[in-house]
Formats: C-alpha cells, structure tokens, sequence
C-alpha cells in the first residue's frame, strides 16, 4: 500500500532560486494495483517517486509506503520497496550474479535464502547464461534485467518504476511492460512513472496527471475519459494540463 | 553502526576496484616501480652523471702571466685541465660553457712573490655549475698548493719551524653512528615519499567511489537500498583507506628491499665515497613505528578526499578540486626536509608537516615519544574532523545531487 499525503518538495536552485518541484501531492495506491504518473518531462514525477523510495526526504506532507512513514522509518521503508529507473544504473565491473549478490546482502538475506532467490529470479528472467559477465559487458535488454533481479531480490511488496522503459527498444520495452503486470498480479502495489501513453492505457488501473508539481487529476482510465468527454488519451491528459 | 553492512559495502568497494586498472595502477604499480627507481635508478643516474663530471678534463683560460713563466710552466704541466688560449670574451666562453673557468693571473705575479708582496689571484667561474665549479677547484687547488710551498721555502729560507704558522689543528668529530648521518641525510625523503603515496594511493578510489558514481549513474541504485548512508560512507571510506594504506605499505617496503639491493650499487659507483649517506637502516622497529605515525595521516587523507569528491558532480570535477590538494599536501611534507627544520609542540600540531618530521627523526633512530604521542592525537582529530564532514555531505540531497 502506497498513501502520499501532501507531498511537498522544494529545492533552492542557484539560477532560480527556490523551487517548489512538488507541490501537495496525495494519492494512494493498493496492493495489487498500478497507479500510474503521468506527467510531460520536468512534472515532478520522478521527485515524488524518488520521495516515495526515501532517496529524497519530503520538505512537507509524507508519504506511508508499506504501512511505514518514508520520514521516520526510511531505512525499513527501503527494505520493502524496489525502485527501478533510467537513473539507476548498474556497476560495470561486477557481474550479474555479483550485482543482485550485493543488494541482497544490503537487504539483510541470509546466504541460503540468498542463494535460492537468486536462482528463482535468473531462471524465471533466463539470466543464468550471463551470470558471471560482467555488467559493463552486457547488452542493454540484459542490463535491464539485472536491474529488474536487483529490485526483485528481497521480494518487496511495493514496486516504484521511473519511466522504466525510456531508450529501451520495442522487445525490451515490452519485457519491462510484461513484468511491471506480473507484479501486480503477484499481490505488489506499482507505481510507475511515464510521459508515453500508450503504457499507460495497456498498464495502469489508476491514473495521476501531474504538471507543474501538482496533482491535476486522478481516477481510472474510464473515469478520466468520462469527466472531460474525450476518449483519446493524449487529448485528455493536453486538456486537463491546459486547463 | 551495523558493522556487517559496513562490511558488505567495503567488500564490495575493494571487488569493485581491484577490477579497475587505475585503480591497481596507482596502488600497487606506482609504489613497487617508483620506489627502485627513484632509489637505485635517480641515485645511479646522478652518480654516473657526476662521475662523468668529475672524469672531464676540463678546459680552462689563463689571463695573464706573461711576466711569470714559472708559474705558466707548472700550470702548463697540470693533466687534470686543459688550457686553452686567452681572449677577452672569457665571460661569454664560461657562461656559454665553452670554458669550465678561468684563471687573472695579476702583474708581476712572480716578482711579487720573489719579493714577498702580496698579490691576489683571481679563479672566474659559473657558480652552481657542476663542471664550472670542478674546473675551478682544480685551479684552486695548484694555486692552494704553490702558496702552500712558497710559504714553506720563506720559513727554511729564515730557519723558521714550519709550524710557525700552523700553532694547532681542529678536527670535527663525528659522535653520530653511521645510520644517523645516512638519516639525516636521506631520511627526510622516506616519510615525504610515504606521504606523497598515501596520498595519492587514496586519490583515485575516492573519486572514483563518490563522483564516479555519480557519473556512471550507481549513486541511486545504491541509496534505493536499506544501507543508511553513514554505513554507505564508512564501507567507503575504508576501501579508500586500504588504497592508501596499501600504496605507502608497498612503497615502505619497496623502498627497504630496493634500498638494500642498490646500496651495492650505489657504493661501486661512488667508490664508496657516498658510504656514509647510505648508511640507512630501516630497522623493523622504525617501520612499525612509521606506520603508527602514517595511519591517522592516511585516516586524514582518506576522508578528507573523500568529501570532497562527494562534493564533485563528475569525476573531472573531482580531480580539479584535488589537484590542487597535492601542493598543499607537498608544501608542508618538503618543508619537513629542509635543512634546520626540527620537530618542535608547536610544529607537531602542523598535519602532514608533523608526520614527515617525525618520521625522519624515526628513520634516525629518534623517538621523542611525548611529541609522537601530540602527533597521533592532532592527526587523529584531523582525520576524525575530516570523517565527520564526509558523513555530513553524504546526508546532504543537494550534494548528492548537485546538478
């Protein structure tokens, strides 16, 4: 489970001085739903989704991510989210295997348990024939889904993806669309970020147009089409910006 | 303070760079290839080069003395120079090292010293030049020598004792064991050495660990984690420590084994002239004890580097912020060398200044242990002030992520 409660993010910026990013943004998501962020580059999505995975700290409002406060109890919060993005890159000179090995460990695994999660994980995304290639070494559909074991090691029940599938092409692109589903299947609560609406038409049972750090608007897919009158995506989401 | 954690991110940290070629390079190249060289290789260049030197007949002019043939016969019989014709431009020919020195015999020279005046000879060189300054000694010498027996003919002429003018002799003795004097003259390089290597072993780790990072994107996939930052920084922290505890550890022992193997070497080169400034031995007691000296400077460097680092947006950045570190870091390590500088309070309070000067009093043999004890102390304040700001930085968004 997923709940923002006015989140506020301000950064003082040495051009522009204060800069309100986010600006009280609530919304909630259940286990086993997609909430998807839709918002044109510079919205404020990724900072909300970076307060909600506790790399950034909110300057106002919070946010309970698996029923733990992202302020008071970060590190716990930590240990029960994944969080993926384009900014979340790999370290070139360990291996796959390495790599997961590594967050794991961070996330407090017992070597048993390590070892079988690992197993579970290169089997089902068929990793195990670049285990011990180094990342640096690895094509990019690979590289995606050493991330994808990454957030996945310690099972966390709530999955953060920040326009994971910007520079993916289309094969890669549809791996990552396929496993943010099998999340939601598998009970986790999702939250995604993306400006590509397409994804979120396939993806997401609820939807949150962000602009200019506010929450412009949030429902189902039908609810949203319903409220504006307007069936095409990319219209209602220019519509509601606009207005 | 999770120690395990710590120990996850450091055994991570140290895979990581052991990987890395830069990294390998200034760790464990730099200290095993610079070290025999700078000993045996720099020492063998500068005693062969001046051996070279001191082989060289060199040329040199005589003005003047026409009116004293005497004086020109012997001078034309010396073998160790080479006398060439006088012309007015001696100046040009000496500054132009066409010449090595010249020689103003004055006028009537030989009369005067028949007749018991006194006159002055004058030796033109170019100081601080190598071979300009043998040439002259070599002048000097003759000269030395021909007053030396004029003096001794006017004291039989007159029945005279000849030590009439030599009532008593002085003789410096040295009460410093061989070891001490080699100390004293080479023993302020070794602490520079280790502090230089310190200092650079921990340079690109910490770069590469912190603005590296950020470069290559790895900065948040590891905040994502549950490993609070503290832990973050310390498993860093101690992988750059280990660099440069590793490089100066290397470059100690580097230099022992290589020291021992040139110092054959060296003394065949020299014929055992420069035997007394060879006479360093870097006992097992001043090697512990140099490390003991070294280890909160390494402490100091490790996190001092690495806060600023953190501080860097790339690594580019990183390095234009530390390369001028090494000056501030050389000033002090070299001021230790000079000569007269000796350890005082006031001066052990002085980082990087207090470690070279104690470790060249360890080297010697020297243990004033209350000043040691001042040094440790001030150094680990330093260290534990520079840790703190590292940690501090790493809890900082705008820090980590500074655009």
């Amino acid at each position: 489970m997923i709940e923002a409660r006015h989140l506020v993010k301000r950064f003082r910026d040495k051009k522009r001085g204060a800069v309100c990013a986010v600006n009280g943004v609530s919304f909630s998501c259940r286990p086993g739903e997609i909430y998807g962020l839709l918002g044109a580059n510079g919205a404020g999505k990724t900072t909300i989704l970076r307060m909600l995975a506790t790399i950034l700290a909110p300057s106002e409002g919070t946010a309970i991510v698996a029923g733990y406060d992202v302020a008071k109890d970060s590190h716990i919060v930590r240990s029960r989210v994944g969080f993926l993005s384009t900014a979340t890159a790999l370290y070139g000179r360990l291996s796959a295997q390495e790599m997961v090995e590594y967050f794991g460990r961070l996330h407090g695994l017992d070597e048993p348990t390590l070892r079988r999660r690992i197993d579970e994980i290169f089997t089902r995304l068929e990793m195990n024939d670049f285990r011990e290639r180094r990342c640096d070494k690895l094509s990019t559909g690979m590289k995606q889904k050493v991330s994808i074991a990454r957030t996945l090691v310690h099972d966390p029940s709530v999955m953060i993806f920040d326009e994971p599938t910007v520079g993916l092409d289309v094969m890669a692109a549809r791996n990552i669309a396929g496993f943010i589903r099998e999340c939601r299947d598998n009970g986790k609560t999702v939250v995604f970020s993306t400006h590509v609406m397409s994804e979120v038409e396939k993806l997401c049972d609820h939807i949150g147009i962000i602009h200019g750090g506010k929450l412009l608007a949030e429902g189902t897919l039908p609810e949203l089409r319903a409220r504006y009158g307007i069936h095409d995506l990319e219209d209602l989401f220019v519509k509601v910006i606009e207005s | 303070m999770s120690l395990r954690n710590v120990g996850i991110v450091y055994r991570k940290e140290l895979v990581d760079s052991l990987r890395d070629r830069r990294t390998v390079i200034s760790m464990i190249v730099v200290p095993l290839l610079v070290m025999p060289l700078l000993s045996i290789g720099m020492g063998v260049l500068s005693i062969t080069l001046v051996g070279v030197a001191m082989r060289e007949r060199p040329k040199v002019m005589i003005l003047g003395g026409e009116d004293s043939p005497r004086v020109m016969a012997e001078l034309d019989q010396l073998k160790d120079v080479r006398i060439v014709p006088a012309r007015p431009d001696y100046n040009e020919e000496i500054l132009n090292k066409q010449i090595r020195a010249a020689v103003e015999i004055p006028e009537g020279f030989q009369a005067k010293l028949a007749a018991g005046e006194s006159s002055t000879v004058k030796i033109y060189l170019y100081e601080g030049e190598l071979r300009s300054g043998f040439g002259a000694d070599r002048l000097q010498r003759f000269f030395s020598n021909l007053r030396d027996r004029i003096v001794r003919q006017r004291f039989e002429e007159r029945q005279l004792p000849a030590n009439l003018a030599h009532p008593f002799d002085i003789v410096q003795k040295n009460v410093a064991p061989p070891e001490k004097v080699g100390g004293e003259i080479l023993g302020g390089l070794v602490p520079y050495f280790v502090i230089l290597l310190c200092m650079t072993g921990a340079m690109y780790p910490a770069m590469d660990l912190t603005a590296g990072e950020k470069e290559r994107g790895t900065i948040e996939t590891i905040l994502c984690s549950p490993v609070s930052r503290t832990h973050l920084v310390f498993g860093k922290f101690l992988m750059v420590l280990t660099a440069s505890i590793a490089t100066a550890t290397l470059a100690i022992a580097s230099m022992a084994a290589s020291f021992g193997a040139g110092k054959k070497i060296l003394l065949a080169f020299t014929n055992g002239v420069a035997g007394p400034a060879l006479q360093i031995s870097i006992t097992g007691k001043a090697v512990a004890s140099l490390f003991f000296v070294v280890l909160p400077l390494a402490v100091f460097f490790s996190a001092a580097l690495l806060a600023l680092s953190i501080f860097a947006k790339s690594f580019k950045e990183a390095q234009s912020y530390i390369s001028p570190l090494m000056i501030v870091v050389v000033l002090p390590a070299v001021g230790a060398i000079l000569p007269g500088v000796e350890l005082t309070p006031a001066l052990a309070l002085v980082p990087v200044m207090n470690t070279s000067l104690v470790g060249k009093e360890i080297i010697t043999g020297t243990y004033h242990w209350p000043l040691i004890a001042l040094i440790f102390l001030s150094s680990t304040v330093y260290a534990g002030a520079a840790l703190a700001i590292a940690v501090k930085l790493f809890q900082r968004e705008d820090v980590l992520f500074r655009t």
